[in-house]
């Protein structure tokens, strides 16, 4: 057999040698247990796994043991291996071998050495585990650890105040969409018996359009958490307190996109709820418009990248609620590759300027840092969907879907490309042309960093070519044919992104005043935005604030220091005021001692006599 | 009892049960009555001797109502303590007395509180 457990198990021994032994080990053997693992489990998924013809049309399949048996219903530990599933691990592996190498290179200077890879090869185990899963149990046990390991990444610099709560904020703006998924769960498992991929997708045809609705839309609410949808997007951009590397890997190229597997993997339940496919299209298509706006103006480096993020994912929660799952995977898989090149670039860019994140503070680096400028390059092209690179082709499948979907959602769409090119190459410019306004002397990163940016930069450009996945995954996902206006959407797309990437060489390289005049001239708008809508003020007034609110005025004044600590405290007063009475009896005069005891045997004789006696 | 009874009992030169227990009784109560009433130490300890031997009377007078021999030896018991206690409270007036130059009961209660 092909040995699926293989997979997240090298990871995992990677976790467990480097969480326990890491603090003794030197370095070199931190990097080579944690590279090595994750490398190995790639090398086993694309040597020993991929090229086996048994995974065309019954899948691999693999059961290890019986996790929960409670009558009927059975929760296996199973795994499974079919093409999407494939994809997803090719990504994971082979993107995260990169991200680990260059984090290698990147986390140098940095205290808690150890415990970064340990988290990091943590997190593998788990997404790996989240994509081999063959039933939804399995699925969310993986989607549940990468959660944790999003948690403790975010929060890696512990003592900074900023990181912890960003930390928090993602965990626990991710449990209101685990909610979500667990509610689905409990649906299918009422509706189908069984949580297993195979028999709940086969029945779901002849289930009733209601419950299938209620449980995609379930589905939703958890993909929209883990997948930075509106209206529970709002962790991710706090997100990138974390180091670069874990942005990278975590919230940009293999976790976030979960909710976008999940729902392809379910596309049988989505595609017989047409409802709930109008709601994930329209959420998607809302998502990547809201967070284009935000990117456009905000001045951290992986801010811009952040929001970016959000839109992006929003795209691919337009193809996969347009219908067109194969091209919400396909920009998943292109996505991957130009949004961790962005991070890592990025990264690269910070490290140039230690420390700084601000755009501002940044400028001419492309005299200083040349290769990173070139890779950066590539992948912005990519991003704007430039002709013949990765974005363009999967951007152009969603889009084409969208148009036969509903031409309205097309053009958003485009429009949202154009501001995808125009925010991804201001910053761009503003990163590698001018001159340069921060402080020090910046420098180009090691190889140890470059050489991932550049397999990945190969990838932004040529992904495209490379994998067609429409085409790879044709028997899941039948393919659209071709519709005649084809080629006049793709000039659009194309102009919208060349048109983005004029205006911000307009508007930041030639005539730099533009976005000042620009931004005054629209006010309070432009604040707003600026503001990223005050959503998270909103939330707080709404949520945070009344639950602090109310937890503190019933929950902690009235329920605990109320009732708890008053029944405890009472008690405690209760019996000193006893005892105060009592001690009067301990006078210390031994005659009055004496009298209690002639007076208590009376008192027993009496009533030893009323009652009869001892006979 | 009636008189009758009694005149019986005693022609045959022995004293009635009941006469026994009486005299218990009232030298208990006198053992009480001094304990709580006198405030000098060694009477108050002559009282406590006093009650325990109320009480051998009254053993020794069931025993030979019932003709049984445990009383005698519960008697045996309560003269071999009382006579340990004598020997322990005695030094321990003693050392009472050297401390505090008084044997007012009322004036020991360092236990106060």
């Amino acid at each position: 057999m092909f040995k699926l457990w293989l997979i997240p198990l090298l990871p995992f021994l990677g976790f467990l040698i480097n969480g326990i032994l890491g603090k003794k080990l030197p370095k070199l053997a931190i990097n080579a247990v944690a590279v090595g693992s994750v490398l190995a489990s790639f090398l086993w998924v694309a040597l020993v796994v991929g090229p086996s013809s048994d995974w065309g049309a019954n899948k691999l399949h693999a059961h290890y043991f019986t996790w929960i048996a409670s009558g009927n219903f059975h929760v296996g530990w199973d795994f499974a291996v079919d093409k999407l599933t494939m994809i997803m691990l090719m990504i994971v592996t082979g993107i995260g071998t990169l991200i680990h190498i260059y984090a290698t290179g990147y986390m140098d200077h940095e205290g808690g050495y150890y415990r970064f890879f340990a988290y990091l090869n943590l997190f593998m185990f788990f997404m790996l585990n989240l994509v081999l899963a063959a039933n939804y149990l399995i699925l969310f046990v993986g989607w549940e650890g990468v959660g944790l390991c999003s948690y403790l990444l975010i929060g890696f610099y512990f003592h900074k105040k900023s990181a912890t709560t960003a930390g928090n904020k993602a965990f626990i703006v991710n449990r209101v969409g685990d909610f979500g998924f667990a509610m689905a769960m409990f649906l299918i498992v009422i509706q189908f018996g069984s949580l297993d991929f195979t028999p709940v997708f086969t029945k779901a045809p002849g289930a009733p359009v209601e419950t299938l609705t209620a449980i995609a839309l379930l589905m939703l609410v958890g993909a929209a958490g883990k997948s930075a949808q509106i209206p529970l997007y709002v962790w991710l951009p706090d997100a990138m307190e974390g180091p670069t590397p874990v942005s990278a890997l975590i919230h940009a190229a293999t976790m976030v996109t979960a909710g976008v597997y999940m729902c392809s993997r379910s596309a049988v339940i989505f595609l017989h709820a047409p409802a709930a496919m109008d709601v994930v299209a329209l959420i998607g298509l809302a998502t990547a418009v809201f967070a284009a706006t935000i990117g456009i103006t905000q001045y951290d480096i992986k801010k811009v990248f952040a929001y970016s993020t959000v839109s992006q994912l929003g795209y691919m929660f337009l193809g996969v609620g347009v219908g067109a799952f194969s091209a919400g995977i396909w920009h998943l898989m292109t996505h991957a590759f130009f949004k961790a090149l962005l991070f890592l670039g990025a990264g690269s860019v910070i490290h140039a300027c230690h420390g700084e994140q601000d755009m501002r503070h940044m400028g001419g680096l492309k005299k200083y840092a040349p290769w990173t400028c070139i890779v950066l390059a590539c992948a912005s092209l990519a991003i704007a969907g430039f002709p013949g690179t990765s974005g363009f082709f999967s951007k152009d499948a969603i889009l084409t879907a969208a148009y036969e979907h509903a031409p309205w959602m097309f053009w958003v769409g485009v429009v949202t490309a154009g501001m995808t090119a125009f925010y991804v190459w201001r910053a761009f410019w503003m990163t590698f042309w001018g001159e340069y306004r921060g402080h020090g002397k910046p420098h180009e990163s090691p190889m140890v960093m470059l050489a991932p940016l550049m397999v990945l930069a190969v990838l932004s450009l040529g992904g495209g070519f490379l994998f067609n996945v429409p085409e790879i995954l044709k028997d899941m996902f039948p393919l659209k044919e071709e519709i005649p206006e084809e080629h006049m959407l793709m000039a659009i797309s194309v102009a919208a992104g060349l048109i983005g990437i004029a205006m911000s060489w307009y508007m930041y390289v030639v005539n730099q005043e533009l976005p000042g005049k620009i931004a005054n001239a629209l006010g309070g708008l432009y604040r707003l935005v600026d503001d990223k809508y005050r959503i998270d003020e909103a939330y707080d007034a709404a949520i945070v604030e009344p639950l602090i609110e109310g937890s503190s005025a019933v929950l902690w004044k009235t329920v605990d220091a109320g009732i708890i600590d008053g029944a405890v405290n009472g008690v405690g007063s209760q019996a000193r005021g006893i005892g105060n009475v009592l001690k009067l009896i301990q006078s210390g005069n031994i005659r009055s001692y004496a009298t209690w005891i002639v007076a208590g045997s009376v008192v027993i004789i009496i009533v030893m006599g009323i009652a009869g006696g001892v006979r | 009892m009636d008189p009758a009874q009694v005149a019986e009992t005693l022609k045959h030169g022995a004293v009635p049960t009941a006469w026994y227990l009486a005299l218990s009784a009232v030298l208990f109560v006198i053992g009480v009555a001094g304990f709580i009433l006198r405030r000098n130490i060694i009477t108050v300890f002559m009282c406590i001797e006093l009650m325990l031997n109320a009480v051998n009377l009254s053993f020794i007078a069931f025993a030979h109502e019932h003709k049984q021999v445990a009383g005698h030896l519960f008697t045996f018991f309560v003269m071999v303590v009382a006579a340990a206690e004598a020997a322990v409270g005695l030094a321990i007036i003693l050392t009472v007395f050297r401390n505090r130059s008084t044997l007012n009961i009322d004036e020991i209660e360092s236990l106060k509180n």
